[in-house]
């Protein structure tokens, strides 16, 4: 249904490359916290551009691309120069070698612009990128360039994850670890130089970093993480590049990083264990288990100071007033207790099952352990630890119950004197 | 003529011929104009347990890095079992502070500990197979194989201590060098890699552990370097950790001496250019 002009598949397999090899890059420059270096190589390119253009008078892509790796390698030289030899730290570096070649590079683009010959010269594609203007041979030396990186990056992958992780051991085992961070500059360049024409100068930084942030929150694998970034980013290559063929007026890079962000949005909000919403559910389901517990462990003490009536009804209100819950609260909290058999509720109020009852003994149980342990060992008056004790009956497991009551000696009461209930479950008391 | 013979004996072993584990000889080193070791000329022997102690920014870890060739001094020179570092880079295990490494980083255990046979394979090779069995035996023996498939930020700050543990056996070194091994682990964490640096011993090997906790020192280890800035003394337990030796590690009697030296830096190089 899709036909693709020519020109279109020449942009797809261009930005599907630059995706690729800038989304397997771009995890070891997010692991080493430098996600904006290749927004300042980016940016220091641009003048490199401008002078490739002086020098030779040629709009033909091989001066400009050489200008632009030129000025990259000075521009990533110079950052790692100030953090070495001066006392200014690495965002400041990136910062000013930002702005100053960029600033040349705006000068120099601006120069050209007024020369007679120079508003023909189409310069200007560089700062947004115009991919619809690649041919074929710069898909082909894309191709090749990229290729060369790749191959680079898996050769080269156990040097390179310890440059990420510990450069300091790697340096102790030997190797060269400042040429290796010169080397890791040197491919990011290139890939900055080889998207710059897609993508342009100020939002190629997207290429590298958002397919890489986006695999992140996927995988606990450095290997994963580099080949799930790569097919993300080969993928919001091609979508972008499809996007924009079919509907005329949509710039491709932009549409690119666009995807791009939109999968890196849908990936810190769903994926497994990093993504938030995951969290935020369980974050509430442990405040929800920590409410049933409090409305077992309320209904017990209840329950006790009426003469250890434990399984008598006890009225909504009264509940209600425990904890000064509302009555949309309590109910939330007592249906999904009355659905687990755990409590049971009708006209006459709310009251604890058997099993109920057990539970709220272990409770309690872990509570009164609790503060009976920071009171004897940790000297805390006890006035001091009622709610360190709230805290820990939700959180001890009832192994480690077993293990603080053989090791305050199965007490018989808590510091104010309550007993201190054990379930029927509870392992037998060792003598 | 019998009492002729006995010194000969004794030449054959005599001090002279014994190869020290560590030997530092005049090393200073700077961080800018601050001068963080001053004049530091130590001797360390083989085969037994060190501890490395003095006060906050003493320079305890600058020394630990400079013997590993990570820091260059401003004068002086390191050896290790008699030659430079360079040369003697796979007889050295390395277990940097905890905190230096991002714990959140993409990698399990069993791919941390491979690590440490890395300087073994070289330019290029991956590890494999045999190397991954390696490992796992090295995270056994820090009782931690179980753990191998984890993601490092999902274990305990012991767990990860013990990573980089196995990560340092794993280089099957004779000298191992630790930065604060002992720092903010359980006290089951403690007895294990305290049970594992005897073990080290036991097999001949060194250990030279940045230690911060005075109340262990003389149970864990067998000899002591009091450092602050400069060397204040060093030797068995027994005669170099006493309570004097203490009192002018941390009794800040060497202000003086640390202005006055810091001051004559800052005239030496007025825009010093240091590798740091």
């Amino acid at each position: 249904m899709f036909e693709l002009s020519f020109t279109a598949r020449t942009v797809l397999a261009g930005a599907t490359l630059l995706g690729i090899v800038g989304g397997a890059l771009g995890s070891f420059a997010l692991l080493r916290r430098q996600s904006l270096l290749g927004d300042a190589l980016a940016h220091a390119a641009l003048p490199g551009v401008c002078l490739g253009y002086f020098l030779t008078g040629s709009k033909s892509p091989l001066p400009l691309f050489l200008g632009a790796l030129a000025a990259g390698i000075v521009g990533s030289l110079t950052i790692l120069a100030i953090v070495r030899y001066t006392r200014l730290k690495e965002d400041t570096a990136i910062g000013i070698v930002l702005s100053v070649f960029f600033g040349v590079g705006i000068v120099l683009l601006t120069h050209i612009q007024k020369l007679p010959s120079g508003n023909q010269s189409g310069l200007d594609k560089f700062l947004f990128g115009q991919a619809a203007t690649l041919m074929p041979r710069d898909v082909n030396a894309m191709a090749v360039l990229g290729g060369v990186v790749l191959v680079l990056v898996l050769l080269f992958f156990k040097e390179l994850r310890v440059l990420a992780f510990d450069p300091d051991f790697g340096a102790s085992l030997g190797f060269p670890m400042r040429r290796l961070e010169v080397f890791l500059t040197t491919l990011l360049v290139t890939v900055v130089v080889v998207g710059l024409q897609t993508v342009g100068v100020v939002l190629i930084v997207a290429t590298l970093i958002t397919p890489a942030a986006a695999a992140r929150q996927w995988t606990e694998r450095l290997g994963v993480m580099v080949l799930l970034s790569a097919a993300i980013g080969g993928f919001s290559g091609a979508a972008g590049a499809v996007i924009s063929a079919g509907w005329a007026r949509l710039p491709t890079g932009p549409v690119i990083v666009l995807v791009a962000s939109a999968i890196l949005l849908v990936s810190l909000l769903f994926a497994p264990q990093r993504g938030l919403l995951w969290a935020w559910l369980r974050e509430r389901a442990v405040a929800r288990r920590i409410r049933r517990e409090n409305l077992l462990k309320d209904l017990y003490r209840w329950g006790e100071q009426a003469g250890d009536r434990w399984q008598e009804p006890v009225s909504p209100p009264l509940v209600m007033g425990f904890r000064g819950q509302t009555r949309n609260q309590l109910a939330g909290v007592a249906r999904r207790l009355d659905r687990q058999g755990l409590v049971h509720w009708d006209d006459a109020g709310i009251r604890l099952t058997g099993e109920g009852l057990e539970r709220a003994r272990s409770i309690v149980r872990k509570h009164r352990l609790w503060e009976l342990y920071l009171t004897r060992r940790l000297d805390l008056r006890e006035d001091h630890v009622h709610r360190d004790a709230e805290a820990m009956e939700h959180a001890l497991s009832d192994a480690n119950a077993d293990r603080l009551d053989a090791l305050l000696g199965y007490p018989e009461a808590d510091p104010h004197g309550r007993v201190i209930p054990r379930p029927a479950t509870t392992s037998p008391r060792v003598a | 003529m019998s009492s002729v013979s006995e010194p000969q004996v004794a030449a054959e072993s005599s001090p002279a011929e014994v190869v020290p584990a560590i030997e530092v000889h005049d090393l200073t080193v700077a961080y800018w104009t601050q001068p963080v070791l001053w004049d530091v000329d130590l001797t360390l022997p083989e085969g037994k347990l060190i501890a490395i102690v003095g006060p906050n920014g003493a320079g305890k870890s600058t020394l630990l890095r400079s013997i590993l060739g990570l820091v260059q001094p401003i004068t002086g020179w390191v050896e290790i079992f008699g030659k430079p570092y360079e040369k003697r880079r796979s007889w050295v295990g390395y277990v940097p502070q905890r905190e230096s490494v991002d714990w959140d980083f993409p990698t399990s255990a069993l791919d941390v500990v491979t690590m440490g046979l890395y300087g073994s394979l070289g330019w290029l090779r991956r590890p494999g197979k045999k190397e991954r069995a390696t490992a796992l035996s090295c995270l056994d023996k820090v009782g931690i194989a179980h753990l191998a498939g984890r993601q490092i930020s999902q274990l305990s700050g012991g767990q990860q201590q013990r990573v980089f543990l196995a990560r340092a056996l794993a280089q099957d070194a004779r000298l191992y060098l630790m930065d604060e091994p002992f720092a903010g682990v359980d006290a089951t964490t403690e007895r294990a890699i305290l049970a594992l640096l005897q073990e080290l011993r036991a097999t001949g090997r060194t250990v030279v552990a940045v230690h911060h906790d005075l109340q262990t020192v003389a149970e864990y280890f067998d000899h002591v370097v009091l450092l602050n800035m400069r060397l204040v003394a060093d030797g068995p337990i027994a005669t170099t950790f006493t309570d004097e030796n203490l009192q002018r590690t941390y009794g800040g009697r060497l202000t003086v001496l640390s202005q006055a030296a810091e001051s004559l830096l800052r005239a030496e190089s007025g825009a010093p250019k240091l590798d740091v």
